[in-house]
Protein backbone atom coordinates (compact mmCIF):
# COMPACT_ATOMS: atom_id res chain seq x y z
CA UNK A 1 0.00 0.00 0.00
CA UNK A 2 3.05 2.24 -0.17
CA UNK A 3 1.83 3.78 -3.39
CA UNK A 4 -0.85 5.59 -1.38
CA UNK A 5 1.90 7.74 0.12
CA UNK A 6 3.02 8.82 -3.33
CA UNK A 7 -0.55 9.57 -4.35
CA UNK A 8 -1.05 11.46 -1.09
CA UNK A 9 2.11 13.52 -1.65
CA UNK A 10 0.96 14.45 -5.17
CA UNK A 11 -2.53 15.40 -4.09
CA UNK A 12 -1.26 17.38 -1.12
CA UNK A 13 1.09 19.37 -3.34
CA UNK A 14 -1.70 19.87 -5.85
CA UNK A 15 -4.27 21.07 -3.34
CA UNK A 16 -1.84 23.62 -1.93
CA UNK A 17 -1.78 25.50 -5.22
CA UNK A 18 -4.70 23.91 -7.13
CA UNK A 19 -2.84 25.05 -10.25
CA UNK A 20 -3.42 21.91 -12.30
CA UNK A 21 -6.95 21.25 -11.13
CA UNK A 22 -8.04 24.81 -11.87
CA UNK A 23 -6.61 24.84 -15.34
CA UNK A 24 -8.11 21.43 -16.15
CA UNK A 25 -11.56 22.50 -14.92
CA UNK A 26 -11.49 25.82 -16.68
CA UNK A 27 -10.24 24.26 -19.89
CA UNK A 28 -13.02 21.63 -19.89
CA UNK A 29 -15.53 24.36 -19.08
CA UNK A 30 -14.25 26.43 -22.01
CA UNK A 31 -14.55 23.49 -24.40
CA UNK A 32 -18.20 23.07 -23.46
CA UNK A 33 -18.78 26.83 -23.77
CA UNK A 34 -17.22 26.88 -27.24
CA UNK A 35 -19.45 24.02 -28.31
CA UNK A 36 -22.49 25.79 -26.91
CA UNK A 37 -21.62 28.93 -28.87
CA UNK A 38 -20.98 26.91 -31.99
CA UNK A 39 -24.08 24.73 -31.86
CA UNK A 40 -26.28 26.44 -29.23
CA UNK A 41 -28.96 27.71 -31.57
CA UNK A 42 -29.38 24.51 -33.53
CA UNK A 43 -29.06 22.14 -30.62
CA UNK A 44 -32.82 21.80 -30.06
CA UNK A 45 -33.64 21.11 -33.69
CA UNK A 46 -34.58 17.56 -34.53
CA UNK A 47 -32.63 15.92 -37.31
CA UNK A 48 -34.78 13.67 -39.38
CA UNK A 49 -32.28 10.83 -39.87
CA UNK A 50 -32.82 9.09 -36.58
CA UNK A 51 -35.23 11.60 -35.12
CA UNK A 52 -32.77 12.86 -32.54
CA UNK A 53 -31.91 16.33 -31.44
CA UNK A 54 -28.60 17.59 -32.76
CA UNK A 55 -27.36 17.91 -29.20
CA UNK A 56 -28.02 14.20 -28.65
CA UNK A 57 -25.66 13.41 -31.50
CA UNK A 58 -23.02 15.89 -30.42
CA UNK A 59 -23.09 15.44 -26.66
CA UNK A 60 -21.01 12.26 -26.20
CA UNK A 61 -18.24 13.46 -28.50
CA UNK A 62 -18.28 16.90 -26.92
CA UNK A 63 -18.00 15.53 -23.39
CA UNK A 64 -15.13 13.22 -24.29
CA UNK A 65 -13.27 15.92 -26.18
CA UNK A 66 -13.50 18.06 -23.05
CA UNK A 67 -12.44 15.15 -20.80
CA UNK A 68 -9.52 13.92 -22.86
CA UNK A 69 -8.11 17.33 -23.73
CA UNK A 70 -8.37 18.60 -20.18
CA UNK A 71 -7.01 15.31 -18.87
CA UNK A 72 -4.06 15.67 -21.22
CA UNK A 73 -3.11 18.91 -19.48
CA UNK A 74 -2.89 17.10 -16.17
CA UNK A 75 -1.02 14.13 -17.60
CA UNK A 76 1.65 16.17 -19.31
CA UNK A 77 2.47 17.92 -16.04
CA UNK A 78 2.27 14.77 -13.95
CA UNK A 79 5.89 13.74 -14.50
CA UNK A 80 7.20 17.03 -15.90
CA UNK A 81 6.72 18.53 -12.43
CA UNK A 82 8.89 15.81 -10.94
CA UNK A 83 11.68 16.62 -13.37
CA UNK A 84 12.27 19.95 -11.67
CA UNK A 85 14.61 20.05 -8.69
CA UNK A 86 15.44 16.38 -9.17
CA UNK A 87 12.20 15.16 -7.58
CA UNK A 88 12.15 12.13 -9.86
CA UNK A 89 15.50 11.01 -8.47
CA UNK A 90 14.07 11.39 -4.99
CA UNK A 91 11.08 9.28 -5.94
CA UNK A 92 13.32 6.60 -7.38
CA UNK A 93 15.31 6.54 -4.14
CA UNK A 94 12.16 5.75 -2.19
CA UNK A 95 12.27 2.24 -0.75
CA UNK A 96 9.34 1.12 -2.89
CA UNK A 97 8.85 -0.91 -6.02
CA UNK A 98 9.08 1.07 -9.25
CA UNK A 99 5.51 0.07 -10.06
CA UNK A 100 4.38 1.72 -6.82
CA UNK A 101 5.46 5.06 -8.26
CA UNK A 102 3.24 4.33 -11.23
CA UNK A 103 0.31 3.26 -9.07
CA UNK A 104 0.61 6.36 -6.93
CA UNK A 105 0.68 8.59 -9.99
CA UNK A 106 -2.32 6.76 -11.44
CA UNK A 107 -4.34 7.44 -8.30
CA UNK A 108 -3.45 11.12 -8.09
CA UNK A 109 -4.08 11.66 -11.81
CA UNK A 110 -7.37 9.79 -11.64
CA UNK A 111 -8.57 11.81 -8.65
CA UNK A 112 -7.84 15.09 -10.45
CA UNK A 113 -9.55 13.88 -13.58
CA UNK A 114 -12.65 12.64 -11.76
CA UNK A 115 -12.96 16.00 -10.01
CA UNK A 116 -12.72 17.75 -13.37
CA UNK A 117 -15.34 15.45 -14.92
CA UNK A 118 -17.77 15.80 -12.05
CA UNK A 119 -17.74 19.56 -12.45
CA UNK A 120 -17.89 19.47 -16.25
CA UNK A 121 -21.02 17.32 -16.57
CA UNK A 122 -23.26 19.83 -14.67
CA UNK A 123 -21.89 22.66 -16.82
CA UNK A 124 -22.88 20.70 -19.89
CA UNK A 125 -26.35 19.99 -18.45
CA UNK A 126 -26.91 23.67 -17.71
CA UNK A 127 -25.59 25.14 -20.96
CA UNK A 128 -27.55 22.75 -23.17
CA UNK A 129 -30.51 22.34 -20.78
CA UNK A 130 -30.05 18.64 -21.14
CA UNK A 131 -31.64 15.77 -19.21
CA UNK A 132 -29.29 12.89 -18.57
CA UNK A 133 -31.48 9.80 -18.63
CA UNK A 134 -29.26 7.21 -16.97
CA UNK A 135 -26.93 8.89 -14.48
CA UNK A 136 -25.47 5.76 -12.75
CA UNK A 137 -24.79 4.23 -16.17
CA UNK A 138 -23.09 7.41 -17.35
CA UNK A 139 -20.92 7.50 -14.24
CA UNK A 140 -19.89 3.88 -14.80
CA UNK A 141 -18.91 4.58 -18.41
CA UNK A 142 -17.00 7.71 -17.42
CA UNK A 143 -15.27 5.80 -14.63
CA UNK A 144 -14.09 2.94 -16.85
CA UNK A 145 -13.13 5.24 -19.70
CA UNK A 146 -11.17 7.55 -17.42
CA UNK A 147 -9.31 4.62 -15.88
CA UNK A 148 -8.22 3.44 -19.33
CA UNK A 149 -7.17 6.96 -20.23
CA UNK A 150 -5.17 7.34 -17.02
CA UNK A 151 -3.53 3.89 -17.14
CA UNK A 152 -2.08 4.44 -20.60
CA UNK A 153 -1.66 8.18 -20.16
CA UNK A 154 0.41 7.93 -17.00
CA UNK A 155 2.72 5.37 -18.57
CA UNK A 156 3.21 7.43 -21.72
CA UNK A 157 3.59 10.60 -19.66
CA UNK A 158 6.52 8.97 -17.88
CA UNK A 159 7.84 7.92 -21.30
CA UNK A 160 7.63 11.36 -22.89
CA UNK A 161 9.05 13.24 -19.92
CA UNK A 162 12.54 12.18 -21.02
CA UNK A 163 12.13 13.40 -24.57
CA UNK A 164 12.88 16.75 -26.12
CA UNK A 165 9.34 17.68 -27.13
CA UNK A 166 7.39 16.18 -24.26
CA UNK A 167 4.31 18.44 -24.21
CA UNK A 168 3.74 18.01 -27.93
CA UNK A 169 4.69 14.37 -28.13
CA UNK A 170 2.33 13.09 -25.45
CA UNK A 171 -0.99 13.78 -27.21
CA UNK A 172 0.45 12.61 -30.53
CA UNK A 173 1.44 9.20 -29.25
CA UNK A 174 -1.38 8.82 -26.74
CA UNK A 175 -4.44 9.21 -28.97
CA UNK A 176 -3.76 6.35 -31.42
CA UNK A 177 -3.31 3.95 -28.52
CA UNK A 178 -6.38 5.36 -26.78
CA UNK A 179 -8.68 4.77 -29.73
CA UNK A 180 -10.50 1.74 -28.21
CA UNK A 181 -11.27 3.75 -25.06
CA UNK A 182 -12.48 6.82 -26.88
CA UNK A 183 -14.56 4.90 -29.39
CA UNK A 184 -16.27 2.67 -26.83
CA UNK A 185 -16.70 5.44 -24.27
CA UNK A 186 -18.25 7.82 -26.78
CA UNK A 187 -20.71 5.21 -28.08
CA UNK A 188 -21.64 4.09 -24.57
CA UNK A 189 -21.99 7.66 -23.32
CA UNK A 190 -24.36 8.39 -26.19
CA UNK A 191 -26.61 5.52 -25.18
CA UNK A 192 -26.50 6.49 -21.50
CA UNK A 193 -27.34 10.14 -22.18
CA UNK A 194 -30.40 9.41 -24.26
CA UNK A 195 -32.35 6.85 -22.27
CA UNK A 196 -30.64 3.54 -22.63
CA UNK A 197 -30.26 0.65 -20.25
CA UNK A 198 -26.90 -0.76 -19.20
CA UNK A 199 -27.58 -3.99 -21.09
CA UNK A 200 -27.44 -2.12 -24.39
CA UNK A 201 -23.82 -1.18 -23.87
CA UNK A 202 -22.56 -4.51 -22.50
CA UNK A 203 -20.11 -4.85 -25.40
CA UNK A 204 -18.62 -1.40 -24.89
CA UNK A 205 -18.28 -1.95 -21.17
CA UNK A 206 -16.53 -5.23 -21.82
CA UNK A 207 -14.00 -3.60 -24.12
CA UNK A 208 -13.38 -0.80 -21.64
CA UNK A 209 -12.89 -3.31 -18.82
CA UNK A 210 -10.56 -5.52 -20.90
CA UNK A 211 -8.57 -2.48 -22.00
CA UNK A 212 -8.24 -1.30 -18.39
CA UNK A 213 -7.07 -4.69 -17.16
CA UNK A 214 -4.59 -5.32 -20.01
CA UNK A 215 -2.94 -1.94 -19.84
CA UNK A 216 -2.85 -1.88 -16.05
CA UNK A 217 -0.92 -5.16 -16.07
CA UNK A 218 1.37 -4.16 -18.96
CA UNK A 219 2.15 -0.85 -17.27
CA UNK A 220 3.19 -2.66 -14.09
CA UNK A 221 5.63 -4.68 -16.18
CA UNK A 222 7.17 -1.97 -18.35
CA UNK A 223 6.90 1.16 -16.21
CA UNK A 224 10.33 0.73 -14.62
CA UNK A 225 11.98 0.97 -18.03
CA UNK A 226 10.52 4.40 -18.67
CA UNK A 227 12.18 6.07 -15.68
CA UNK A 228 15.40 4.11 -15.25
CA UNK A 229 18.65 5.88 -16.09
CA UNK B 1 26.33 -14.10 -49.91
CA UNK B 2 23.11 -15.04 -48.16
CA UNK B 3 21.91 -11.46 -48.59
CA UNK B 4 22.64 -11.54 -52.30
CA UNK B 5 20.58 -14.69 -52.70
CA UNK B 6 17.74 -13.04 -50.76
CA UNK B 7 17.82 -9.89 -52.91
CA UNK B 8 17.96 -11.72 -56.21
CA UNK B 9 15.23 -14.14 -55.18
CA UNK B 10 13.05 -11.16 -54.21
CA UNK B 11 13.64 -9.49 -57.55
CA UNK B 12 12.84 -12.64 -59.52
CA UNK B 13 9.73 -13.45 -57.51
CA UNK B 14 8.44 -9.88 -57.78
CA UNK B 15 8.81 -10.00 -61.57
CA UNK B 16 7.10 -13.39 -61.71
CA UNK B 17 4.26 -12.20 -59.49
CA UNK B 18 3.69 -9.10 -61.61
CA UNK B 19 3.60 -11.27 -64.71
CA UNK B 20 1.15 -13.67 -63.05
CA UNK B 21 -1.12 -10.87 -61.89
CA UNK B 22 -1.40 -9.23 -65.27
CA UNK B 23 -1.32 -12.18 -67.66
CA UNK B 24 -2.38 -15.25 -65.74
CA UNK B 25 -4.54 -14.47 -62.74
CA UNK B 26 -8.29 -14.85 -63.15
CA UNK B 27 -10.88 -12.25 -62.22
CA UNK B 28 -13.30 -14.21 -60.05
CA UNK B 29 -15.97 -11.53 -59.96
CA UNK B 30 -19.25 -11.51 -61.73
CA UNK B 31 -19.03 -8.57 -64.18
CA UNK B 32 -22.73 -7.95 -63.70
CA UNK B 33 -22.54 -7.42 -59.93
CA UNK B 34 -19.02 -5.98 -59.66
CA UNK B 35 -18.69 -2.27 -59.03
CA UNK B 36 -16.70 -0.40 -61.65
CA UNK B 37 -14.39 -2.23 -63.99
CA UNK B 38 -14.17 -5.90 -62.88
CA UNK B 39 -10.47 -5.75 -63.77
CA UNK B 40 -9.92 -3.72 -60.63
CA UNK B 41 -9.93 -7.01 -58.76
CA UNK B 42 -6.34 -7.53 -59.82
CA UNK B 43 -5.14 -5.03 -57.25
CA UNK B 44 -6.29 -7.55 -54.66
CA UNK B 45 -3.24 -9.71 -55.43
CA UNK B 46 -1.03 -6.85 -54.22
CA UNK B 47 -3.32 -5.46 -51.56
CA UNK B 48 -3.68 -8.54 -49.38
CA UNK B 49 0.00 -9.63 -49.28
CA UNK B 50 1.09 -6.05 -48.55
CA UNK B 51 -1.39 -5.77 -45.71
CA UNK B 52 -0.31 -9.06 -44.15
CA UNK B 53 3.36 -8.08 -44.57
CA UNK B 54 2.67 -4.87 -42.64
CA UNK B 55 1.14 -6.86 -39.78
CA UNK B 56 4.15 -9.15 -39.86
CA UNK B 57 6.56 -6.20 -39.68
CA UNK B 58 4.72 -4.82 -36.66
CA UNK B 59 4.81 -8.20 -34.96
CA UNK B 60 8.58 -8.14 -35.45
CA UNK B 61 8.68 -4.70 -33.81
CA UNK B 62 6.74 -6.10 -30.85
CA UNK B 63 8.99 -9.14 -30.42
CA UNK B 64 12.18 -7.10 -30.88
CA UNK B 65 10.96 -4.58 -28.30
CA UNK B 66 10.39 -7.32 -25.73
CA UNK B 67 13.75 -8.85 -26.54
CA UNK B 68 15.45 -5.47 -26.19
CA UNK B 69 14.01 -4.83 -22.74
CA UNK B 70 15.03 -8.33 -21.74
CA UNK B 71 18.58 -8.41 -23.09
CA UNK B 72 19.45 -4.70 -23.61
CA UNK B 73 21.32 -5.72 -26.74
CA UNK B 74 21.46 -3.05 -29.37
CA UNK B 75 20.81 -5.41 -32.27
CA UNK B 76 17.20 -5.84 -31.10
CA UNK B 77 16.71 -2.09 -31.13
CA UNK B 78 18.03 -1.90 -34.69
CA UNK B 79 15.69 -4.70 -35.71
CA UNK B 80 12.72 -2.93 -34.12
CA UNK B 81 13.55 0.36 -35.84
CA UNK B 82 14.06 -1.24 -39.24
CA UNK B 83 10.85 -3.27 -39.14
CA UNK B 84 8.88 -0.28 -37.91
CA UNK B 85 10.05 1.92 -40.76
CA UNK B 86 9.44 -0.71 -43.41
CA UNK B 87 6.14 -1.61 -41.76
CA UNK B 88 4.93 1.99 -41.92
CA UNK B 89 5.64 2.01 -45.66
CA UNK B 90 3.72 -1.24 -46.12
CA UNK B 91 0.85 0.05 -44.00
CA UNK B 92 0.74 3.18 -46.11
CA UNK B 93 0.76 1.09 -49.29
CA UNK B 94 -2.11 -0.98 -47.88
CA UNK B 95 -4.16 2.16 -47.35
CA UNK B 96 -3.18 3.59 -50.73
CA UNK B 97 -3.87 0.43 -52.76
CA UNK B 98 -7.08 -0.08 -50.80
CA UNK B 99 -8.24 3.46 -51.51
CA UNK B 100 -7.54 3.14 -55.21
CA UNK B 101 -9.43 -0.14 -55.36
CA UNK B 102 -12.28 1.28 -53.27
CA UNK B 103 -12.66 4.24 -55.58
CA UNK B 104 -13.08 1.93 -58.51
CA UNK B 105 -15.16 -0.79 -56.85
CA UNK B 106 -17.26 1.02 -54.25
CA UNK B 107 -17.25 4.51 -55.71
CA UNK B 108 -15.40 6.31 -52.93
CA UNK B 109 -11.82 6.41 -51.72
CA UNK B 110 -12.71 6.12 -48.10
CA UNK B 111 -15.53 4.23 -46.41
CA UNK B 112 -15.62 5.80 -42.97
CA UNK B 113 -17.23 2.94 -41.13
CA UNK B 114 -15.44 -0.10 -42.50
CA UNK B 115 -13.81 -2.17 -39.77
CA UNK B 116 -10.67 -3.35 -41.51
CA UNK B 117 -10.04 -0.01 -43.13
CA UNK B 118 -10.12 1.78 -39.79
CA UNK B 119 -7.98 -0.85 -38.14
CA UNK B 120 -5.33 -0.40 -40.82
CA UNK B 121 -5.49 3.33 -40.33
CA UNK B 122 -5.01 3.03 -36.58
CA UNK B 123 -2.13 0.64 -37.12
CA UNK B 124 -0.51 3.16 -39.43
CA UNK B 125 -1.01 5.98 -36.90
CA UNK B 126 0.39 3.96 -34.00
CA UNK B 127 3.62 3.22 -35.84
CA UNK B 128 3.94 6.79 -37.06
CA UNK B 129 3.86 7.73 -33.37
CA UNK B 130 6.44 5.03 -32.70
CA UNK B 131 8.77 6.74 -35.15
CA UNK B 132 7.97 10.09 -33.52
CA UNK B 133 9.05 8.71 -30.14
CA UNK B 134 12.33 7.59 -31.67
CA UNK B 135 12.88 10.98 -33.22
CA UNK B 136 12.34 12.82 -29.95
CA UNK B 137 15.17 11.20 -28.00
CA UNK B 138 18.85 11.86 -28.63
CA UNK B 139 20.68 9.33 -26.47
CA UNK B 140 20.77 5.93 -28.20
CA UNK B 141 20.31 3.86 -25.04
CA UNK B 142 17.37 5.89 -23.80
CA UNK B 143 15.83 6.00 -27.25
CA UNK B 144 15.99 2.23 -27.53
CA UNK B 145 14.45 1.74 -24.09
CA UNK B 146 11.60 4.23 -24.47
CA UNK B 147 10.68 3.17 -27.97
CA UNK B 148 10.68 -0.48 -26.90
CA UNK B 149 8.11 0.38 -24.23
CA UNK B 150 6.00 2.14 -26.82
CA UNK B 151 6.47 -0.73 -29.28
CA UNK B 152 4.89 -3.07 -26.74
CA UNK B 153 2.06 -0.75 -25.68
CA UNK B 154 1.22 0.20 -29.25
CA UNK B 155 1.06 -3.36 -30.53
CA UNK B 156 -1.27 -4.41 -27.71
CA UNK B 157 -3.60 -1.60 -28.67
CA UNK B 158 -4.19 -3.04 -32.12
CA UNK B 159 -6.48 -6.04 -31.34
CA UNK B 160 -8.45 -3.87 -28.93
CA UNK B 161 -8.88 -1.23 -31.60
CA UNK B 162 -10.13 -3.89 -33.97
CA UNK B 163 -12.64 -5.12 -31.38
CA UNK B 164 -13.89 -1.65 -30.54
CA UNK B 165 -14.25 -0.62 -34.16
CA UNK B 166 -16.13 -3.83 -34.89
CA UNK B 167 -18.46 -3.09 -32.03
CA UNK B 168 -18.93 0.48 -33.18
CA UNK B 169 -20.01 -0.77 -36.55
CA UNK B 170 -20.12 -4.47 -37.30
CA UNK B 171 -20.37 -4.17 -41.05
CA UNK B 172 -17.42 -4.53 -43.32
CA UNK B 173 -17.54 -4.01 -47.03
CA UNK B 174 -14.43 -6.14 -47.37
CA UNK B 175 -15.05 -9.53 -48.91
CA UNK B 176 -14.72 -12.26 -46.32
CA UNK B 177 -12.76 -15.21 -47.65
CA UNK B 178 -15.22 -17.27 -49.60
CA UNK B 179 -12.89 -18.61 -52.23
CA UNK B 180 -12.38 -22.28 -52.73
CA UNK B 181 -9.02 -23.02 -51.18
CA UNK B 182 -8.98 -26.75 -51.76
CA UNK B 183 -8.08 -26.72 -55.42
CA UNK B 184 -4.86 -25.29 -56.70
CA UNK B 185 -6.57 -22.70 -58.81
CA UNK B 186 -4.76 -20.01 -60.85
CA UNK B 187 -6.05 -17.53 -58.30
CA UNK B 188 -4.42 -19.35 -55.43
CA UNK B 189 -1.17 -19.81 -57.35
CA UNK B 190 -0.97 -16.09 -58.06
CA UNK B 191 -1.86 -15.20 -54.51
CA UNK B 192 0.73 -17.52 -53.00
CA UNK B 193 3.42 -16.22 -55.37
CA UNK B 194 2.54 -12.69 -54.37
CA UNK B 195 2.65 -13.58 -50.70
CA UNK B 196 6.09 -15.10 -51.15
CA UNK B 197 7.28 -12.11 -53.18
CA UNK B 198 6.09 -9.53 -50.65
CA UNK B 199 7.34 -11.45 -47.62
CA UNK B 200 10.74 -11.62 -49.29
CA UNK B 201 10.54 -7.94 -50.17
CA UNK B 202 9.79 -7.19 -46.52
CA UNK B 203 12.75 -9.32 -45.44
CA UNK B 204 15.09 -7.67 -47.98
CA UNK B 205 14.06 -4.16 -47.04
CA UNK B 206 14.47 -4.86 -43.34
CA UNK B 207 17.87 -6.44 -43.98
CA UNK B 208 18.94 -3.42 -46.01
CA UNK B 209 17.71 -1.04 -43.33
CA UNK B 210 19.62 -2.96 -40.66
CA UNK B 211 22.71 -2.72 -42.87
CA UNK B 212 22.33 1.05 -43.11
CA UNK B 213 22.06 1.32 -39.36
CA UNK B 214 25.20 -0.78 -38.84
CA UNK B 215 27.09 1.36 -41.35
CA UNK B 216 25.97 4.48 -39.52
CA UNK B 217 27.40 3.11 -36.33
CA UNK B 218 30.66 2.30 -38.04
CA UNK B 219 30.91 5.88 -39.39
CA UNK B 220 30.26 7.30 -35.95
CA UNK B 221 32.92 5.05 -34.54
CA UNK B 222 35.43 6.23 -37.17
CA UNK B 223 34.52 9.85 -36.55
CA UNK B 224 35.08 9.44 -32.85
CA UNK B 225 38.45 7.81 -33.47
CA UNK B 226 39.66 10.48 -35.87
CA UNK B 227 38.74 13.20 -33.39
CA UNK B 228 41.10 11.70 -30.89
Amino acid sequence: MKFLYIAWKDLKAEFRTKQMLNSMMIFAFLVIVIFSFAFGNESTIYVSVIDKKIVDLLAPGMLWIAFTFAGMLGLSRSFAGEKEEGCLEGLKLCPVDRSDIYNGKVISNAVLMFLMEITTIPVFVVLFSYDIKNIPGLLLVVFLGTLGFIFVGTLLSALTVNTRTREILLPVILFPVLLPVILSAVTATGVMLSAGSISEIAGELQILAIYDVIFFIVAQLVFEYTIED
Amino acid sequence: MLKKILYSLTAVLLLVSIYLVFFYAPIPVNPATAGGDPGNFKIFYFHLPIAISAYLAFAIVFISSIMYLKTKEQKWDIRALSSAEVGVIFAFLTLASGSIWARSAWGSYWVTWDVRLNTSLVLFLIYISYLMVRQAVEEPEKRARLSAVFGIVGFLGVPLSFMSIRLWNKTTIHPVAELNYTTFSPLLTTLITNFAAFFLLLASLITLRIGIELLKEKTNELKRKSNL
